[in-house]
């Protein structure tokens, strides 16, 4: 702060303007000239171009699918979470490693292997079709692409958390008599919860914009497994610029809320953590 | 007497403990199997798939997919824009990470909440939004088309996309290492007579590197992976803007997916290196932070 104030020298006001304006153009300006180049024509197109059924439909899906993901994550990252910290098993820092190859591996790779894995060619996607069930260019494997794609987030939100609260609390809870469920319930998971809101919340984000690993996976059938981001290259990739606006401001309204959201919840969990 | 008084009580204490000890580990070893199980399903066995349905015909063909004209194309263009991409947001990244934890100025939460933006934007949504810009009739497109650069599907377009999605990590990295780091040891710096250039390589930049090393691995892992705003913003000419990814995803939309497969583990080659880099980098974050407590 001192420094600020004895030295707000020319250096600093010039790496404060030049990467501001930087900000400001790599950022800033594109989002500004989308939301001005969709809302031109107007409120009645706007509305127009949100109501065709295509576009509603990709929406829906969009915000079916992640959500399905996130319940899937919420349960299945908070026992992960806990396995890692809690329980010993050979090949433990393996695994411990592995789980961040989803934020590694390119998500065009990622709906590559589900298609090798899963797709109607292979082994697996043949037994499966057998029994009437499709994944590859079904919603299921929507869903299984996203929950690839997110695998990590609510493992190493809770994760941190859970090494730091350390048993204490949960020593005490058994010796008063509860049960493990109870103890979980009741003492581990209200101080888990920040953790796996963030977690659940930074992941419905990703899932709701994610693209790469959708497209090979869902095949793109409209009213089908068109999701949004698929609709909005669609609409590109067909010279409907407006449509895709459109659709996109939506996207970018949605993830814009949840980033606040999480903000607030952070800055919550940040008050308590002083204390 | 102590000793008679003391033994029924140990025993009592000990007595109910055992029961439930013995009947926990079915519970553990339930959830066990199924973390490691869905662990196995979700990451392994699709990785394996596509090792094996690359290597099941052997080295050769292997070999021989990736000697191919587009192919190396492909992965070249890859190359250059991830180093570029990399090197610039390095640059920007630092210096903005200091500008945040070091300065005070009107608006300074909005822009740090700003810097975060690309992460909650859909890579394809980003692309349009470039295009939207720089695009032939765009806001900025217009001039620099113009003036004769052309931005949107060619070479500045995508860098300037790869740029945009990869913005925050290093931002993200770096400002928390430098608000542990507080300015106690750059004062003494200056007190000693260090300039500010000086100041900042012999002491901030030493100080930040494993934050920063970590940003940087963040970066080029998600540059070299970059597909949805390349998609939109390249156009997709074989052979003259078809990176690594896009080159996959023709592969496979046009039925002729094994050079497609072959191209794919290498990335996912290459991400694993850099994965295992990661995670050697987080040992050296977290031995720092052991140190300092």
């Amino acid at each position: 702060m001192s420094r600020t104030s004895t030295a707000a020298a020319p250096a600093d006001l010039m790496l404060r303007g030049a990467t501001l304006s930087y900000l400001g153009v790599m950022v800033a300006l594109p989002m500004l000239a989308m939301g001005v180049e969709a809302a031109r024509p107007g409120v009645a197109a706007f509305r127009a171009a949100l109501s065709d059924p295509f576009a509603w439909h990709a929406l829906k899906l969009t915000f079916a699918t992640a959500l399905i993901m996130v319940v899937i994550d919420v349960v299945l990252g908070t026992a992960t979470a806990w396995v890692l910290v809690r329980h010993a098993f050979p090949g433990k820092g393996l695994v411990n490693a592995l789980i961040d190859l989803p934020f590694a591996v390119p998500t065009i790779v990622t709906g590559v292997m589900l298609v090798v894995l899963y797709g109607p060619a292979s082994v697996v996607g043949t037994i499966l079709g057998r029994y009437g069930w499709g994944v590859v260019y079904h919603q299921p494997g929507i869903i299984l692409a996203l929950l690839l794609v997110t695998y990590p987030f609510v493992i190493r939100s809770v994760q941190p958390v859970l090494l730091e609260l350390g048993r204490a609390n949960e020593e005490a809870a058994a010796t008063l008599g509860a049960g493990p469920w109870t103890t979980f319930r009741r003492v581990t998971l209200p101080a888990l919860r920040p953790s796996i809101l963030t977690g659940s919340a930074l992941a419905f984000s990703r899932a709701l914009g994610e693209f790469g690993s959708v497209v090979l996976v869902a095949g793109n059938r409209p009213m089908k497994t068109q999701t949004a981001p698929l609709y909005i290259f669609g609409e590109i990739e067909g010279g409907n610029r407006h449509e895709a606006m459109v659709v996109s401001v939506v996207m970018l309204a949605s993830s814009l809320a949840i980033l606040i959201v999480l903000n607030l919840i952070q800055r919550r969990r940040g008050g308590v953590d002083g204390h | 007497m102590a000793t008679e008084v003391c033994r029924p009580a140990a025993a009592r204490t000990a007595a109910p403990r055992p029961a439930p000890r013995r009947r926990l580990p079915l519970g553990r070893w339930a959830l066990d199997a199924v973390v490691l199980g869905s662990f196995a399903i979700v990451i392994l066995v699709p990785a394996g798939a596509l090792a094996h349905q690359v290597l099941a015909g052997g080295w050769r063909p292997f070999a021989e997919a990736l000697a191919a004209a587009e192919v190396r194309h492909a992965f070249g263009l890859t190359l250059a824009i991830t180093a570029l991409a990399s090197i610039i947001n390095t640059l920007f990244g630092v210096a903005f990470a200091l500008v945040l934890v070091r300065q005070r100025f009107w608006g300074r939460a909005l822009t740090d909440g700003l810097v975060d933006m690309p992460f909650a934007v859909s890579p394809v949504v980003a692309g349009l939004m470039l295009v939207v810009l720089y695009g032939p009739e765009g806001w900025l497109g217009r001039g620099l088309e113009g003036a004769g650069i052309r931005v949107i599907y060619a070479m500045p377009g995508m860098v300037l996309a790869t740029m945009f999605v990869t913005l925050p990590f290093i931002v993200r990295e770096v400002v928390p290492v430098l608000l542990e780091l507080g300015t106690d040891q750059i004062e003494v710096a200056y007190t000693l007579g260090a300039s500010r250039w000086q100041t900042f390589w012999r002491v901030t930049l030493p100080l930040i590197r494993w934050g920063l090393a970590y940003g940087v691995t963040l970066t080029i892992a998600r540059s070299l992976g970059e597909f949805g705003a390349l998609l939109v913003v390249s156009g997709d000419l074989i052979d003259d803007t078809q990176t690594a990814t896009l080159y996959i995803h023709d592969g496979i939309e046009s039925f002729q997916p094994d050079r497609a497969y072959a191209a794919s583990l290498v990335l996912a080659g290459l991400s694993f290196g850099l994965l295992v880099g990661m995670d050697r980098i987080r040992a050296r974050l977290a031995v720092r932070d052991g140190v300092q407590e």
